[in-house]
């Protein structure tokens, strides 16, 4: 207990102060969990993290918004392959695509908007993506920018699109979802058909945000986008209902990435967006493991709260208890152990 | 005999439809107007999208995550409509209808108030740089504003204003 608690707080610690690739070898979580269509989706990122780890990366740009309030686009653009290229260990803004996608796939772009204006995916990092998707073939029709509702998507600035030979552009909304249930565990819920029908690859683009009712909602939960019912599965903090969402077989197997836009990230107040809550990281995280990704979120929020003088998650109630069932034995989506977690940071 | 029963049966429905149109009277009164100031009403502020409402049952599909804490608050609907102040600010303005004056302090008292200004508006009311929150009876009120400048709060609280106004007609 004491020596979880002590390694949580060096972890913590690295967070907040620089690059850190973490000490004591650990034993390797079990085989790589997440496979379509035959590829091994941890492989890549396995090569390169250190043996038996998953790897996280955060990339960081202060001058991101230059001298307004907004994102610059050249600029994300730099940020996110710095953050790529740091993942995958290669030298070339493109390398990292080929390694998750190919020409032919159709690549899914799950975004977050429920937050509304000011703390949703930003258009620019969505753009930058679709940018580099393009040059390694995948062609523009075959990439799918989405999330549950049109509307709200509209509402902070994404475009609705369906034009032939254009980047597709739409929620949930525009074609439903499948009428069967998919189920585990204690979900069982109907997918949206963007996710069934229309991609084969999914990239996770979720916000660094607290939650009211599980405590932090980043890469895992951000799947309650993919579902019909999320309103059901809030009780008990959403614990095990996160674990088991990402436990659907077609959540599972086609997400490649997750992408977490922590330009404009809240320590209290979430999922919706409350100025006075929010705070500007600036920073992109990447991981192909949600579970080390989400650990490694909460603890940057954890500081943040301590820096504001306000609880722990733990303290206020709300611990964000369904990190710990998505790494347990029956999900093994992840590792939540900070041992087994290469942090990289990485700063312009 | 037949035309008896017919006329009973017209009366009966009559009678109940006269019931039911008294009770959705009861339910929306007719002096209570719309909450939300029209354009230019609070010097300088637009309402730039039409007025949306998501009653108790939906209230997970604005507010998904946070429905719960205004749902055990007694929450029963929220109104929300888009403004922008001269062009240069952009803002979302949030009214929560909750069940009494109690359940309003409730949400507001359970906020961290921060580096929030107190200022006289409603029974309570917080100010932040981008962000007002106040109570007037069983409503709720928070103001979202996306850019953040030395206006801003001024502009808050006059389109506020407006709103506490509106709230006590």
């Amino acid at each position: 207990m004491n020596r979880g608690d002590s390694s949580r707080r060096d972890f913590l610690k690295k967070c907040a102060t620089g690059a850190a690739v973490l000490g004591a070898a650990g034993k390797a979580w079990p085989e790589p969990v997440m496979r379509a269509e035959g590829m091994p989706l941890l492989a890549a990122a396995e090569q390169t993290a250190a043996p038996g780890k998953s790897k996280v990366v955060i990339a960081r740009d202060a001058m991101l918004r230059g001298t307004t309030t907004t994102v610059d686009s050249s600029r994300v653009l730099s940020l996110l392959d710095r953050a790529m290229q740091s993942f995958f260990n290669v030298d070339h803004p493109a390398e990292p695509w080929k390694k998750l996608v190919r020409p032919g796939d159709t690549v899914g772009l799950k975004i977050n908007t429920l937050g509304g204006r000011g703390l949703s995916t930003n258009v620019q990092l969505v753009e930058a993506i679709c940018e580099r998707l393009q040059e390694i073939g995948i062609k523009a029709q075959d990439i799918i920018i989405w999330d549950r509702d049109t509307d709200e998507m509209d509402r902070v600035g994404f475009r609705t699109s369906t034009a032939d030979n254009r980047v597709q552009c739409f929620g949930t909304d525009r074609i439903g979802y499948e009428d069967e249930l998919s189920t585990f565990g204690k979900v069982g819920s109907r997918l949206s058909k963007i996710l069934t029908q229309r991609t084969n690859v999914m990239i996770n683009l979720p916000i660094l945000k607290d939650h009211e009712g599980a405590g932090v909602t980043i890469a895992m939960k951000n799947m309650y986008g993919v579902i019909h019912n999320p309103n059901k599965c809030h009780p008990n903090g959403c614990d095990p209902y996160v674990a088991d969402v990402n436990m659907l077989p077609a959540v599972r197997s086609k997400m490649r990435i997750t992408i977490c836009d922590a330009t404009t990230a809240c320590y209290e107040g979430g999922p919706g967006f409350k100025p006075q809550y929010s705070w500007q990281e600036n920073a992109l995280m990447v991981s192909q493991d949600p579970v080390a990704l989400d650990y490694t979120s909460w603890q940057i929020i954890e500081k943040k709260r301590a820096e504001k003088k306000l609880k722990t998650l733990e303290a206020a109630g709300r611990p964000p208890r369904y990190i710990a069932t998505a790494a347990d034995a029956k999900h093994q989506l992840g590792t939540n152990d900070p041992r087994r977690i290469d942090l990289i940071e990485v700063s312009a | 005999m037949n035309e008896s029963r017919m006329w009973l049966a017209a009366c009966t429905i009559a009678l109940c439809l006269a019931v039911i149109a008294v009770a959705g009277c009861n339910r929306k009164p007719a002096a209570s107007g719309s909450p939300f100031p029209a354009s230019n009403e609070a010097a300088g502020w637009t309402k730039t999208g039409e007025t949306r409402t998501f009653e108790a049952a939906d209230l997970w599909k604005y507010i998904d995550g946070e429905a719960e804490r205004y749902l055990k608050a007694g929450a029963q609907r929220v109104e929300t409509a888009d403004y922008r102040f001269q062009n240069k600010i952009d803002a979302v303005v949030d009214i929560y209808t909750m069940g009494a004056a109690d359940s309003a302090a409730k949400i507001l008292d359970s906020e961290p108030a921060g580096d929030a200004k107190s200022v006289p508006l409603g029974d309570a009311a917080r100010l932040y740089g981008q962000s007002l929150v106040f109570r007037k009876g069983p409503a709720l009120v928070r103001i979202v504003a996306y850019q953040e400048s030395a206006e801003t709060p001024q502009a808050m609280l006059d389109l506020g204003r407006k709103i506490a106004d509106r709230l006590s007609r």
